[in-house]
């Protein structure tokens, strides 16, 4: 066991925190239209969130290891410093780089699997927050058993022509490119029939009906193909390699959806509000019910930091067995971080309950919000039952349930 | 950076868990619980012993290996993953860091060098320190110990007792003396061993740096409970891995169990449960001894914490055996009741999580 990092990196951190510094309380001018990132502070410096993307790559702070030629900053791949570059942002008051689907699933897939002509087209754009894209995989049946989609392309001449319907598709509605799965070889079995295709949303034939969800926001879509055609070189991976495509970006978004850090800043957040909302003239952390389900609440974010700490060790260090580790992060850490926000409901009790702009609501009304939004990332990206049949399946080794005649 | 064992701690749980597997057997274990094979207990204890396991955490003057706590928590892993009937804790963790802590130069070379030559065999009773029950508690005055100690750790085969009194003050005490009584208690677990000490003006002596600060004691049971989650860890392993192989093997239905999605729902979560321990437990007993400001809080954790999972754990797997799984013959109530034992005992979990929260303010 040795948690130090070493003098190198010592340094890097304090780099790091000076830049924090400079930029504290940045806030940008093309306001909070954009889903995919903090919507910045006040009193700090002033910038649109695509220069505030090429400031970050320009200095390394993000798209470290993306070639330049494709928009990053070309360095060499370095887990520690990744790792001090989030945590010195998420300590600080300086908003980070934009996340979503183009960043954090696309932009790996192209760099793994894509043309050269492909990482030319879409990596830098999507890296400075130019190019947003969505994730048009679920159908409407097709979910858990995604390999199902029936959503259909066929290759006409130069183009595919799509026809079909996807849903559940966040932040459509904002975005320039979908990248997809579409059924391309009707006649393949299943698996083999899917190709991962690159849609501008753009093109005629396409429709978004946004979808309210339970949080009242209208986070994702239900999206329509007519007759829509792209040109045939659109296509990541070859014809029916769509699903070998689509698996390794979901192993990307399962492990960034719940970081343990961020859920310790709630921790914190919720014990300091604890300490100044009172119940019958008692601050709530005084009475010993809802501090004991803090606590208990507290240390399981604090086994889920040591299990990342581990992770990063098996990432420095290969050879190192974490598969069963690798596994529960998306359940553990989507179901975690739900338990925390709903805890703080209850703690607040009646006022738990207050949304949007009453009166009396507390932090922004985050709690319920978040609550709400971490069933649907319980839901989202494989559920809590999926995951269990991944586990026990994959790294238990457990017999598959028979199968289904046609299924 | 590196976050795991090293190479020599891997090796010597091996060895322990080896050592185990050939002579803490079901049977073996059956009849130490059973009480009728008096010698084997001692045996199994002795070949620990011929391991160093006394010696872990004495320091090298004193001639013992002075390794970290990391290194006895994967010992106690491999005891709670191999019910091992042996004492551990008392002896040879929460004792050397009492000793160390508390000790004067001369305690010291007095204790810690007769712990490594395996001349001294010590139990502790601090229970009282933590959690007063009842009219339970010790009192020193004119250099005599009145009063009862209960669920004293390892005691009736040891040499020595440390007992602590409701301040934390620690006393060395002659465990073969005609002024104290020891009652073994009987608990579900029959692995280990749990006793009541009645002290009648019995002589003692005070480790010296106990008697103005809490710090030794609190460092001792910070140390005894990290071993104790990392007990209940290994005997979690144990019962994961008896419940899924059983749910491959075992047919209903036409079909293994395992195939059953409730079954493998109960497995898959069990796993997911008990992997962060690994780290927690890991992580608490390497800041023990390398980084003092997040000690408490990843103590009092870990304990809270595994305890927490481990019952969930205990339940499930036994769940998934079926009625085979309720047998004596099986044998897996074992570690069931092992993990029973480790929740209560040096803090129970609200009583822990109390604790933590104490640290933060
Ligand atoms: C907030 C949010 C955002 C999303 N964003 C996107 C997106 O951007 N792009 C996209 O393509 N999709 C997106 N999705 C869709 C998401 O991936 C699916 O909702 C999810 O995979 C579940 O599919 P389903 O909704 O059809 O539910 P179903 O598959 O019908 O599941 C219903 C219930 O049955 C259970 N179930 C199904 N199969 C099994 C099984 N084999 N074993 C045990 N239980 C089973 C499920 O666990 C669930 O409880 C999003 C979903 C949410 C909630």
């Amino acid at each position: 066991m040795d948690l130090e990092y070493g003098p190198e990196y010592q340094d890097f951190t304090k780099e790091v925190q000076s830049f924090c510094e400079k930029y504290e309380g940045l806030s940008f001018t093309d306001g909070s239209n954009n889903p995919l990132g903090s919507s910045g502070g006040s009193g700090g410096p002033k910038m649109s969130r695509s220069e505030w993307q090429k400031t970050l790559i320009e200095n390394g702070y993000f798209a470290r290891s993306v070639p330049k030629e494709y928009g990053g900053y070309g360095g060499e791949a370095d887990i520690l410093k990744s790792r001090i570059i989030a945590a010195e942002f998420s300590k600080s008051n300086t908003p980070g780089p934009m996340g979503g689907q183009g960043i954090d699933m696309l932009v790996p897939t192209l760099l793994e699997m894509g043309t050269k002509e492909q990482k030319e087209a879409y990596i830098k754009p999507t890296l400075h927050g130019e190019m947003i894209w969505c994730q048009g995989y679920s159908e409407p049946n097709a979910g858990s058993d995604l390999a199902s989609l029936q959503t259909k392309g066929e290759l006409v001449g130069d183009e595919w022509v799509i026809n079909g319907q996807k849903i559940w598709t966040s932040t459509a509605q904002y975005s320039q490119m979908c990248f997809c799965l579409v059924r391309t070889e009707p006649d393949a079995p299943k698996h083999a029939g899917i190709s991962y295709l690159l849609i501008p949303m753009d093109t005629p034939g396409i429709e978004i009906r946004p979808l309210v969800d339970m949080t009242l926001k209208a986070g994702f879509n239900e999206v329509f193909f007519t007759d829509v055609k792209i040109p045939r070189d659109n296509i990541v991976g070859k014809r029916g390699e769509g699903w070998a495509v689509a698996n390794a970006t979901l192993g990307h978004e399962r492990g960034s959806l719940a970081p343990p850090d961020a859920t310790m800043n709630r921790v914190n957040m919720l014990m300091h509000l604890m300490k100044e909302e009172t119940l019958d003239g008692k601050p709530l952390i005084e009475h010993p019910i809802y501090r004991d389900r803090l606590m208990q609440i507290q240390g399981k974010v604090l086994a889920q930091q040591s299990h990342a700490l581990r992770l990063l060790s098996a990432k420095l260090n290969p050879g190192t067995d974490v598969k069963i580790g690798k596994m529960i992060q998306k359940l553990t850490g989507t179901e975690l971080r739900h338990e925390l926000e709903g805890l703080a409901i209850d703690v607040m009790g009646e006022i738990g309950t207050l949304y949007e702009d009453s009166p009396h609501l507390k932090n922004d009304g985050t709690w319920q919000f978040i609550y709400m939004y971490f069933l649907g990332l319980i839901i989202g990206g494989g559920t809590s039952q999926i995951q269990k049949n991944i586990i026990a399946e994959r790294g238990l080794g457990m017999p598959k349930e028979p199968k289904v005649e046609g299924a | 950076m590196y976050f795991g064992l090293s190479e020599e701690q891997s090796f010597f749980q091996d060895n322990v868990r080896k050592y185990l597997e050939e002579h803490a057997t079901l049977d073996n274990i059956k009849h130490i619980a059973n009480g009728d094979e008096k010698n084997l207990s001692a045996e199994i204890h002795q070949g620990l012993l011929n391991l160093g396991m006394n010696g872990l955490l004495i320091p090298e003057e004193f001639g013992g290996l002075g390794l970290d706590l990391l290194f006895a928590a994967v010992v106690s892993e491999a005891l709670g993953g191999g019910a091992g009937p042996t004492p551990f804790i008392a002896p040879y963790v929460m004792a050397p860091i009492a000793i160390r802590h508390a000790g004067s130069v001369s305690q010291h070379e007095n204790y810690l060098s007769k712990i490594s030559t395996n001349e001294y065999c010590f139990g502790v009773g601090f229970s009282e320190f933590i959690g007063k029950r009842n009219d339970a508690g010790i009192t020193f005055s004119d250099n005599v110990l009145n009063g009862r100690a209960m669920f004293v750790l390892d005691a009736y085969d040891a040499t020595h007792l440390l007992l602590a009194d409701e301040k934390g003050q620690i006393f060395v005490v002659d465990a073969r003396s005609s002024n104290i009584e020891i009652v073994k208690l009987t608990t579900v677990d029959k692995t280990r061993q749990y006793s009541e000490v009645i002290c009648k003006n019995l002589e003692a002596e005070l480790l010296e740096n106990s008697s103005d600060s809490t710090d030794p004691i609190i460092q001792a049971i910070d140390a005894g409970r990290i071993m104790l989650a990392a007990d209940s860890l290994g005997a979690s392993q144990t019962m994961i891995d008896k419940a899924v192989d059983y749910a491959k093997e075992r047919k209903q239905f036409g079909r293994a169990i395992g195939s059953f999605q409730a079954v493998k729902h109960m497995c898959a979560e069990m796993a997911a449960d008990l992997e962060p321990c690994y780290a927690l437990v890991w992580h608490a007993a390497h800041c023990h001894d390398h980084s003092p400001e997040e000690a408490r809080l990843m103590a009092c954790h870990a304990k809270a914490h595994v305890s927490e999972m481990s019952k969930g754990i205990a339940k499930k797997a036994t769940e998934v055996h079926g009625g085979m799984g309720f047998t004596d013959l099986l044998g897996l109530h074992y570690w069931f009741k092992r993990i029973g034992l480790n929740r209560q005992i040096l803090g129970s979990p609200e009583l822990i999580r109390e604790e933590a929260y104490k640290t933060q303010v």
